[in-house]
């Protein structure tokens, strides 16, 4: 500021000697007046606009400011060269002329630095609420993780613990092998919550142990099927993905019919992609429309997006009698840390 | 012989129940259930005096099937909730087990009902109008509540999720539900109704009168300071004086 100020200053009163042909005293003189109070106008502006922009208008509110300032810039200027050069007649009249061409300038200096700083603060706020949005959705993305976590642990646990507690008196085999599978998932649960990419095969291993634990709980209720194809076993997903998908299966399948069922989970690689199905019996009658992408669903729905940017990554249709959910995991890991 | 019925849906969870019951040998187990449909059944067919009751199970949970009941035995649930889900009634409950539980906090719990039960014959009857006022306490704390109401009809139970319901309407003591495949009864209060449905979607707009605000196809004046609501179907349900204000509230007027 203080150093273009400076330039101005003498380029200003150059064009006065060379152009105008002011004797050079005069010059500096009016170049000084003009181009210091011009200074102190521009900075005025633009400090004011760091504290205060108007929310609705605040381009009429600059262009109204700046008129109001060249014209008191105006005003200072004239009457104090006048009270220097009292006695130049010819000066005071070339300075009379200049009126509108010192007033055009003037405005146009003071506006194009107000816009600039209006538009410099804009962005500056921009970013900042930017990083502050970026900020509190990693947080919530944080916190809707946890509380995932959190949903399914203490019902699943305690009504493990009460199976264990009623194998113990009479089928104390099982209920060894019961506390060994809890142990195992607890174990993978609190194992993977750091890690971004898991081979698909362990994934599966960590539902089997859910989805065994699920059974003896429902007893001949339940029964499962879980396939993969061996090519889509050295591909990777992100852990905890299908963990809340199977747990919708099993709530709809278990809760919405007296029936046995059977879920399904079939992964495969295709277009480079890993896909993993989840097929559930349902009772559509007991299901309200929109009822599909549930709490569950949409949450994954959400992480699929934060992952990869694509919204197109998780299917859902139905029939009468069997819902399905599909998931695709592009395989954008990096390769050469997980070798 | 004390009569009892265990309704779990999980057969372990039974088992732990009856392998404790061996110290009562008074208490008989009559029959086990999978869901509640099972379960209503069996109580109708045995009278029981007493219910070992899972809240979360298939198609209906343990209060909605106990809704369904005409004479309500005495009431122990077993449940893995929360405690603070079931805190909101524990002042009311006969008692509740939080799975998994102890032998001796069973026995506690069933000891508890025995000696009340043997102490007063007066406050045998006192048993079944706790439990009814448990529920009302947990119907309103239980949000699946809300958005479907369970009625029996000629011995079956029917699910009705609430947008199917048009308007309901008091009749005696019963509140009649009305919906596309015709009206059903169910043995409760409007003021159970105004507690448990959306106050967004169901306005009280008369004494006798709840309706589904989407129904409404406009209102036209009746009488001096009355109105009436003409519903989709059109069937025109009466709004009083100071229904009108509320109906007003419900559709966003």
């Amino acid at each position: 500021m203080v150093v273009t100020t400076y330039i101005a200053v003498l380029v200003y009163g150059v064009l006065l000697i060379q152009w105008f042909h002011l004797s050079p005293a005069t010059a500096w003189v009016d170049s000084a007046v003009h181009i210091l109070l011009l200074s102190a106008k521009v900075s005025m502006i633009t400090q004011n606009l760091a504290y205060y922009r108007p929310a609705r208008g605040k381009y009429i509110f600059v262009l109204s400011y700046s008129t109001v300032l060249s014209a008191i810039w105006l005003a200072i200027t004239y009457w104090l060269l006048k009270y220097i050069f009292p006695h130049d007649k010819a000066y005071i009249e070339w300075l009379n002329a200049a009126v509108p061409v010192h007033f055009i300038v003037a405005w146009l200096v003071i506006t194009a630095m107000a816009v600039k700083a209006l538009v410099w603060y804009d962005i500056a706020e921009q970013r900042e609420e930017g990083q502050r949005r970026e900020a509190s959705e990693r947080l919530s993305r944080e916190a809707e993780l946890y509380k995932l976590r959190q949903q399914l642990q203490p019902h699943f646990l305690f009504n493990s613990l009460n199976s264990i507690n009623a194998l113990i008196a009479i089928r104390p085999q099982q209920a060894r092998e019961m506390v060994l599978k809890l142990s195992d998932f607890l174990r993978g649960t609190l194992k993977r919550e750091d890690q971004q990419w898991i081979p698909l095969p362990e994934e599966l291993q960590y539902l089997q142990w859910y989805l065994d634990i699920e059974k003896v709980r429902f007893g001949h209720r339940l029964s499962t099927e879980v396939t993969s194809t061996p090519e889509s076993e050295v591909l990777q997903m992100p852990p905890m993905l299908l963990q809340p998908v199977v747990e919708n299966a099993i709530k709809f399948g278990l809760y919405d019919t007296t029936d046995a069922i059977t879920i399904t989970i079939k992964a495969w690689q295709q277009d480079d992609m890993l896909f993993v199905q989840v097929q559930n019996p349902y009772d559509s009658a007991l299901q309200q429309p929109n009822r599909g992408t549930g709490f569950g669903l949409s949450s994954i729905r959400r992480r699929l997006y934060l992952l990869f940017a694509r919204h197109d990554l998780l299917e859902t249709s139905s029939d009468q009698l069997i819902f399905t959910t599909l998931i695709k995991v592009p395989q954008t890991y990096d390769k050469s840390h997980n070798n | 012989m004390i009569k009892a019925i265990i309704i779990d849906d999980e057969p372990l969870a039974r088992e732990v129940v009856k392998e404790y019951l061996q110290s009562f040998p008074d208490v008989q187990v009559l029959q086990e259930c999978n869901d509640g449909f099972e379960g209503l059944k069996a109580i109708q067919q045995h009278q029981p005096d007493i219910l070992f009751l899972d809240i979360q199970m298939p198609k209906i949970n343990g209060f909605e099937m106990l809704e369904l009941v005409e004479e309500l035995p005495a009431v122990i649930f077993t449940t893995a909730f929360e405690e603070h889900a079931i805190r909101a009634f524990e002042v009311n409950a006969i008692d509740y087990l939080l799975k998994p539980f102890s032998k001796d906090r069973f026995e506690k719990a069933l000891q508890k009902w025995l000696n009340s039960r043997s102490a007063a014959t007066a406050t045998t009857a006192a048993a079944p109008q706790q439990t009814a006022q448990l529920l009302e306490t947990a119907s309103a704390s239980m949000p699946t509540q809300s958005n479907r109401i369970v009625v029996k009809i000629n011995g079956k139970i029917k699910i009705i999720p609430v947008q199917d319901v048009h308007y309901l309407e008091a009749a005696d003591d019963y509140v009649k539900i009305i919906t596309q495949e015709g009206a059903f009864l169910k043995n409760k209060t409007m003021a159970f109704f105004e507690q448990t449905l959306d106050p967004q979607q169901f306005a009280r707009v008369h004494r006798s009168y709840m309706l589904n605000v989407n129904q409404v196809t406009r209102i036209e004046p009746y009488e001096k300071e009355n109105h009436l609501a003409i519903l989709r179907t059109g069937a025109k349900v009466p709004v009083s004086k100071n229904g009108y204000p509320r109906l007003k509230a419900a559709l966003g007027l």
